[in-house]
């Protein structure tokens, strides 16, 4: 079929198909993929409107628009898509606070504004965005404790030194927020004893926002930890040896 | 995986933990089986109902589900009881997984699913919202779903509005209800119901929003809102010209030669090519502009069906400012001839703001373009020194009048509710004077008035606005470089609003032969703006500053000498939009930050590979790809420009390596660090 599941006998679904493909990246073995199928089973889920479903059951969402453009841009593949479709789809997501929902006319999200900033910037299209505008609303996450928080009036979470920070960025507004106190802010998520990184501090950890935290500190370039590309999630070096080698 | 507090597993939880997990894979093995196999029965339905309500993120069996209902369907589409049934448990059990984890999205497609399959009622579906809705006002799963069911059953967007007045009644703090009202709001505003003209609905949401910014002056739900309402006070729809090089009324002298030269006016021009820009700045991004949407009228021959290009990236076909080369030189001799050139903007329709609105009524400028035959004689590869003094540049004034742009802003703001209303909020915000939101909406309200104000007046609004932002960098220093961009921008406002205070930033350059340069060095500029005021200048020194990019420089056409040392440029990405300035010969980056950081900014702000716009590589390119993969950025920015002269010392990216890359790359180079290169 060309798709990717999230474990062996379970479904195939575009966001395993994504991860799939960016740890053969990771370790240089993209090689061992039928790059013709996963690219064809991607693109296929292509709507008319240009927007992407997750899977076969149609669950449409510009989460799997940045997936589809992600994961054929690292195959080398996007010319298999309506490019042009796609990013009128995302700019129909935009809203007037300048950011993006899943939907048109849904919330703006850090996490969704991540998606579509990101699908906007690995076609060259960043010129839809407002940077102005959604800078202003993607500086004022960073709340007083210095961590940042998804969208107003709610709790800051270190995910969102990934998602917010990328954003920022992705569109050079990086500037407006005061790094340092982000860097307090994941450091104290930090499990001292056992390892790991948790949402807030004192609370339990986990590989996802242990993951998070570190590429935040990437992004905020502290110091030993490798530079990390803010549209793929990737190492710079892996994704400059794919991208600008021929 | 959120929230959880961090403790160390006591041996009965770890026990517990484990029991369940064993539970957990064998029901799920045994979904598996039944999956695979494709087996529908009521038993292994049953299992799978049992294996979502524990784990409702088992998206497989929300598939196998969906699978085991068309599998049933198929038979029995006469009997609509039956059918009933089967939709109302799928219902039932979507419930029951929501009720584990209420942001489930398995869970709440496969309602949307179900419902359109054509089962349940909107009261139904409305009253499940209303509990979700109400445990969680913030629960955007639950408000697409709403949107979702809105859409399905074509609840007006009226009875909506009302929803959400009800929901800001309640409780303003919900920045999801004040969301869904501009979604709704502006979409009636747009289509002009019934009831929703701008004049008197913006107005009465200032009133609705200020409660919500009043009451607790950290809360954000109404500040965005509060922005926009004052976007649709302040910016109308239909798209204007703001200014242009030449402007109207100016008489420009164009010389043959090297543009890198010895002119004193102010309106003086010359290049190798024999063709001057013509250069259009629009108040919004258009497109459709074009040789027929924009009539030129001159006898300067050889001006048929010119090319007009937006000044943007490349996969964009609209931009704020537009540029076609006029030619000059001909064949025939032309001693001192005056042409005048008359341009019409919007001659016919065609252009079109990015938001899909046409061009106003169409507009007309003229300038009268003196050619002059003679050659630039002074040597055109001289060396051009920043450091050799610069003396005071008496204005004459027929010189400034090239300095006088359309002040188009008038025009837009003579609506009376437009300017009642800023007046209005302006006096309101002055009674907030002590919190972070009443300042900075004062200083954006100022900036909105300032921009209609006479002369007279403009200079103590923008006094007070650099005063109200100098006092929030100290007020709210973790924003402290949003306050200091927004600074520069009004610095510079202030600088370009009017010919007097303009005219104090203009030298003449005496190693160039007394050119005229705009001098903004040691201003602590942040940022770049009025640019749009700014188009006929040529030679521009912005060292000293605090710039980390020349985002907005790409509208300065005729520019050709440029001075960015001792600022803050980290990389040659951020100086992506120099290569739109096919006129720039002379480039100082010196003492900057270029090569000091590992994360880059601008890299996808800048045509390249890695943003799929810009393909590799000329023969340069592919003669040493590592280096061109080391210097990809520099490679690109420098590749695309014409320099002669450049300077890079006191870069940590300068050295031996680097310079070579760089005569690799930029053949035409004279000048590298000061020193001249062998040829």
């Amino acid at each position: 079929m060309g798709g990717f599941a999230g474990n062996t006998g379970h479904d195939p679904h575009v966001l395993y198909t994504l991860s799939a493909v960016q740890i053969l990246a990771l370790f240089d073995k993209l090689d061992i993929l039928d790059v013709g199928k996963v690219s064809s089973y991607v693109a296929g889920l292509q709507n008319e409107d240009g927007s992407f479903s997750g899977d076969m059951w149609g669950e449409v969402d510009t989460r799997f628009s940045y997936i589809a453009i992600c994961c054929l841009s690292i195959l080398k593949c996007l010319d298999k898509i309506s490019v042009e479709k796609a990013v009128d789809y995302i700019v129909s997501c935009k809203n007037l606070d300048g950011g993006f929902g899943c939907t048109p006319g849904a919330e703006s999200h850090a996490g969704q504004i991540f998606c579509c900033v990101g699908a906007l910037a690995i076609t060259g299209s960043l010129h839809h965005v407002d940077k102005d505008l959604l800078g202003w609303w993607l500086c004022e996450r960073q709340v007083k404790s210095g961590g940042l928080n998804g969208r107003p009036e709610k709790l800051p979470d270190v995910c969102y030194s990934w998602w917010v920070l990328s954003s920022l960025i992705m569109i050079d507004r990086v500037h407006w927020i005061d790094k340092a106190k982000l860097v307090k802010f994941i450091l104290d998520c930090q499990d001292l004893e056992n390892g790991g990184i948790s949402d807030r501090p004192d609370d339990a950890v986990d590989i996802f926002h242990t993951y998070f935290g570190v590429a935040g500190l990437s992004l905020l370039e502290y110091p030993g930890v490798k530079a990390i590309d803010p549209a793929y999630a990737l190492p710079v070096d892996v994704i400059n040896r794919i991208l600008l080698t021929k | 995986m959120h929230g959880r507090p961090r403790k160390a597993y006591k041996p009965e939880e770890e026990a517990a933990s484990a029991a369940k997990a064993a539970k957990l894979r064998g029901l799920q093995s045994q979904f598996m089986a039944n999956h695979h196999n494709k087996i529908y029965t009521k038993e292994a339905v049953d299992l799978s109902t049992k294996l979502l309500e524990i784990n409702p993120e088992a998206y497989t069996a929300w598939n196998y589900r969906k699978l085991a209902v068309e599998d049933k369907l198929s038979g029995i589409e006469s009997d609509p009881d039956l059918v009933k049934t089967i939709l109302d448990e799928e219902l039932r059990v979507v419930e029951s997984a929501l009720k584990q984890n209420f942001k489930s999205y398995g869970a709440w497609h496969h309602r949307k699913w179900v419902l359109s399959k054509g089962n349940s009622s909107v009261g139904n579906e409305l009253r499940l919202l209303d509990n979700f809705q109400k445990l969680d006002t913030r629960n955007f799963h639950a408000w697409n779903y709403r949107r979702f069911v809105v859409e399905l059953t074509k609840r007006s967007e009226q009875d909506e509005l009302e929803y959400t007045d009800d929901m800001i009644g309640s409780d303003f703090s919900n920045y999801s209800a004040w969301h869904n009202r501009s979604v709704l709001l502006s979409s009636l505003l747009a289509r002009k119901a019934d009831g929703f003209l701008p004049n008197k609905k913006i107005p009465d949401e200032y009133k609705l929003v200020q409660n919500a910014i009043f009451t607790d002056e950290d809360d954000q739900s109404g500040w965005f809102y509060h922005l926009w309402l004052l976007d649709q006070t302040v910016n109308v729809e239909t798209p204007l010209l703001t200014s242009s090089w030449p402007s109207h009324s100016s008489r420009i002298s164009l010389y043959a030669g090297c543009s890198k030269g010895s002119f004193s006016k102010l309106t003086t021009f010359g290049s190798e090519s024999g063709s001057f820009p013509l250069v259009l700045y629009f108040d919004q991004a258009v497109g459709g502009v074009s040789s027929s949407t924009v009539t030129i009228d001159s006898e300067l021959k050889g001006n048929e069906d010119l090319v007009w290009e937006p000044v943007s990236k490349k996969n964009s076909q609209v931009s704020c400012v537009w540029v076609a080369r006029l030619k000059y030189i001909s064949s025939e001799p032309c001693f001192g001839k005056e042409y005048k050139v008359k341009v019409r903007v919007g001659n016919s329709p065609g252009i079109v703001s990015s938001r899909g609105c046409n061009f106003s009524a169409s507009y007309e400028f003229v300038f009268t373009a003196h050619v002059h035959d003679t050659v630039e004689e002074s040597s055109q590869d001289g060396i051009v020194s920043w450091k050799d003094g610069f003396d005071i540049w008496d204005a004459e004034s027929k010189d400034l009048n090239a300095l006088a742009t359309l002040d188009r802003s008038n025009a837009q703001m003579d609506s009376k509710w437009r300017q009642e209303a800023i007046a209005e909020e302006i006096d309101l915000f002055r009674e907030l004077p002590d919190s972070k939101i009443g300042k900075l909406t004062l200083a954006r309200l100022l900036m909105a008035k300032a921009m209609i104000s006479d002369d007279a007046v403009k200079g103590v609004h923008y006094n007070e606005i650099l005063e109200l932002y100098k006092d929030l960098m100290a007020l709210d220093s973790s924003h402290y470089q949003y306050y200091k961009d927004e600074h520069s921008v009004a610095l510079l406002r202030k600088v370009t609003s009017s010919t007097e205070d303009l005219s104090g930033h203009l030298f003449r350059c005496r190693n160039m032969n007394n050119s005229v340069c705009l001098r903004l060095n040691n201003l602590s500029l942040s940022r770049i703006a009025s640019v749009e005021k700014l188009l006929f200048v040529q030679m521009l020194d912005l060292s000293h500053n605090e710039l980390h990019s020349t985002e907005g420089l790409e509208a300065m056409q005729l520019l050709s000498c440029l001075n960015l040392s001792h600022n803050r440029i980290r990389s040659f990405s951020s100086l992506d939009s120099l290569r739109h300035l096919k006129q720039l010969r002379v480039l100082d980056v010196s003492h900057n930050h270029i090569g000091e950081h590992s994360v880059d900014t601008t890299r996808y702000l800048c045509s390249s590979p890695l943003s799929n716009s810009e393909w590799p590589q000329d023969e340069v390119g592919s003669q040493m790809p590592s280096l061109v993969t080391k210097y990809w950025d520099a490679y690109f920015v420098l590749r695309d420009l014409n320099l002669k002269q450049l300077d890079i010392t006191g870069n940590v990216i300068a050295g031996d390596e680097f310079s070579s890359f760089v005569l690799q790359v930029a053949p035409k180079l004279v000048w590298l660090d000061g020193k001249k290169l062998e040829i």
